[in-house]
């Protein structure tokens, strides 16, 4: 059965790498924009769950809706106000500002928060499994993110196909100076898609943080993470994003299977060999 | 439209006598002085070590490897528009390169500098075509992920010290080429005579790579990678074969980062994974000296590299609080002076140290 365990496993991870992405994705596909800090706000998102709940005393549930408001209104003015400004045709200024964010959110957490592993508190919740088959059982917050993602791709999907919001999206994205004359608010627009990444980003923190122990040190990692698996599904697909999580899992697992070293490094191979033989993806969007 | 019918001479000789022409220029006058006092100062640099102190030549060492590394990802993100967040691998790929050719070929280590460079610009050579298939920004986090896959492969190596690194010993490099001449010369020990070397080499190393990207952005060819940068299709309709210089251009860079990162090593003697494949040292430093300096400059990087050693000096004890302030600076002077500090300056007093703008002007024929 191990080789299946580990199959299971890779799937499950796949889940958080999926949710690691989408809010990569989601700004990527809207306004052009990488935002290399991305890894690192799933960290500061982390750590402000953990803070709400130690140090605020929430529970769980109402410290991730503080955190979801939080860095959704965080998103909207980081739009606002800086990354408005070097949004153009010239790629370098928003890679730069963006990178320069990610250095000072990771040294900005290891200066609040000091370099040792924390880990999200979700009680008994962690370590309780449900059996899906005689002698297959499986851990309910690994399985849990599975389920999140799944969810989160839907309602995203939702979102973008049958609401007035995900038209505005689609048609800014196509075309932003028709979209303006149409009568959309541009920079608005783009606001609220960072706002709904980084919103969408806590969802990945808390699923993470619940299953894995982080520091500040991991935030770009992170952002690898996300990145393979929306290069590996097929830029402009949420649900290709999805599959190109687990296939990121799969690797890793199986990868780590046969060396536990080689864990991450399968997982980047993976990234380069699919660059290598299907550059646009396993599960491109079908060009219209 | 053929070209003759812009009224413009295709020569001097053609032209005739009082007739105004059109002349492209790059020189100005502040740059041919610039010129003969950037002799004098690398003169100056080289001549340092029989009077400074060590601690002196070690900040310079690292002034000037991060000076190089400053002009080449300049040259690289900057002029050829491929942004790299993985300029570490290169760095990382020459250290070890370096390690292997002293501890395993017994290569002497100023033999084995040039070497690491060819290996690095090998790897970059094979990768250059899997991440040119990332377009623009997505360029950025795919070198990036090169980068972390490198560094995992290189700490699979146990004969290198797998995860944890290794150490050349002071016994290994006290057969090095030149060290005996420079102990001679300078009447120094053996472990201050290797740091007044690799300050040399990396003094040469800075002055041929600000020199060649200099030389290379003057040129045509800087000229037609511009081009390809700013509009890829309309420099291509013009004859300009923009994948294949985007291509040279990332194995030319990878060639001489390799170098700095043989150089940066032979001088710590110690190398580990992390710390030679590392972004915040080898990459986010680099990338604050260009944009703090100035972005597209010659000069920026220079600039850069000061104010960076200057910050160095007060904050570095801080740590984390020094890159938080570093970090903020670079994005405030994006915002604010998306040219950077020479940027800002050159433009203010029109100084041009190390032209590379083409100006047009109005000249008499018969000059």
């Amino acid at each position: 059965m191990s080789g299946f365990d580990t199959i299971i496993e890779g799937v499950l991870l796949g889940g958080v790498y999926a949710l690691f992405a989408l809010g990569l994705s989601l700004i990527f596909g809207i306004m052009r924009l990488v935002n290399l800090a991305h890894g690192d706000l799933i960290l500061l998102a982390a750590y402000l769950v953990l803070s709400a709940t130690t140090a605020l005393g929430l529970p769980l549930a109402a410290a991730s809706l503080l955190v979801v408001a939080t860095m959704f209104v965080l998103g909207f003015v980081l739009q606002r106000l800086v990354l408005e400004r070097v949004l153009g045709d010239d790629i370098l200024p928003p890679l730069l500002v963006t990178f320069g964010l990610s250095i000072v959110i990771q040294n900005g957490l290891l200066l609040g928060y000091g370099a040792d592993s924390r880990r999200l508190q979700a009680g008994a919740f962690e370590s309780s499994s449900v059996t899906l088959a005689p002698g297959l059982s499986v851990g309910l917050a690994p399985l849990t993110a599975l389920v999140t993602a799944i969810a989160a791709v839907a309602l995203l999907q939702l979102i973008f196909y049958r609401t007035s919001l995900g038209r505005a999206f689609r048609a800014t994205a196509d075309n932003p100076a028709i979209a303006q004359l149409m009568g959309v608010n541009e920079r608005n627009v783009y606001a609220i898609a960072v706002g709904l990444s980084l919103a969408v980003s806590v969802i990945a923190a808390i699923v993470f943080g619940i299953r894995a122990s982080f520091d500040p040190s991991i935030g770009p990692a992170r952002l690898l993470y996300a990145f393979e698996a929306v290069i590996i599904g097929g830029l402009g697909s949420l649900w290709g994003t999805l599959a190109g999580g687990i296939v990121l899992g799969l690797a890793q697992a199986i990868g780590g299977r046969i060396n536990p070293e080689w864990q991450i490094l399968a997982g980047h191979l993976t990234f380069l060999a699919v660059l290598m033989v299907r550059p646009r993806g396993l599960f491109p969007a079908r060009r219209t | 439209m053929s070209v003759e019918s812009i009224a413009v001479p295709a020569s001097r000789e053609e032209c005739p006598a009082g007739v105004p022409v059109w002349q492209i220029r790059v020189g100005t006058r502040l740059s041919r002085i610039a010129a003969v006092a950037g002799i004098v100062l690398v003169v100056a640099l080289a001549a340092l070590p029989a009077i400074a102190s060590r601690n002196l030549i070690q900040d310079l060492i690292f002034v000037l490897t991060m000076l190089t590394l400053a002009q080449l990802w300049n040259v690289l993100a900057g002029w050829g528009g491929l942004v790299s967040v993985g300029q570490q691998a290169f760095v990382g790929l020459g250290a070890y390169a370096l390690f292997a050719g002293i501890v395993m070929a017994g290569l002497d280590p100023v033999a084995a500098i040039p070497l690491a460079g060819l290996f690095a610009a090998l790897i970059a050579a094979l990768l250059g075509p899997l991440l040119f298939r990332l377009e623009g920004p997505y360029f950025a986090i795919g070198s990036w992920v090169a980068a972390e896959a490198l560094r995992l492969i290189c700490a699979q190596f146990k004969s290198l010290g797998g995860g944890t690194g290794m150490s050349i010993s002071p016994a290994e490099l006290s057969q090095m080429f030149g060290l005996k001449t420079v102990q001679a010369l300078l009447g120094l020990r053996p472990a201050a005579a290797r740091d007044v070397l690799v300050y040399w080499l990396a003094l040469l190393l800075a002055v041929l790579v600000t020199l060649g990207i200099y030389a290379f952005i003057r040129s045509r060819h800087g000229l037609a990678l511009a081009a390809s940068r700013d509009n890829a299709a309309a420099a291509r309709s013009v004859g300009v074969r923009t994948a294949r210089i985007r291509h040279l251009l990332w194995i030319a860079v990878a060639f001489a980062t390799g170098m700095v990162g043989a150089v940066v090593y032979l001088q710590k003697a110690r190398i580990s994974p992390d710390a030679a494949f590392s972004v915040t040292d080898w990459t986010a430093y680099v990338i604050f000296i260009v944009v703090i300096g100035g972005v597209r400059t010659i000069e920026g990087p220079m600039v850069g590299v000061l104010l960076l050693w200057g910050l160095v000096t007060y904050l570095a004890q801080y740590g984390s609080l020094y890159l938080v302030v570093l970090g903020t600076l670079a994005i405030l002077i994006m915002l604010f002076m998306p040219r950077g500090v020479w940027g800002a300056a050159a433009r203010r007093w029109q100084w041009q140290l190390f032209p590379t703008q083409r100006w047009l002007g109005r000249t008499s024929g018969t000059s």
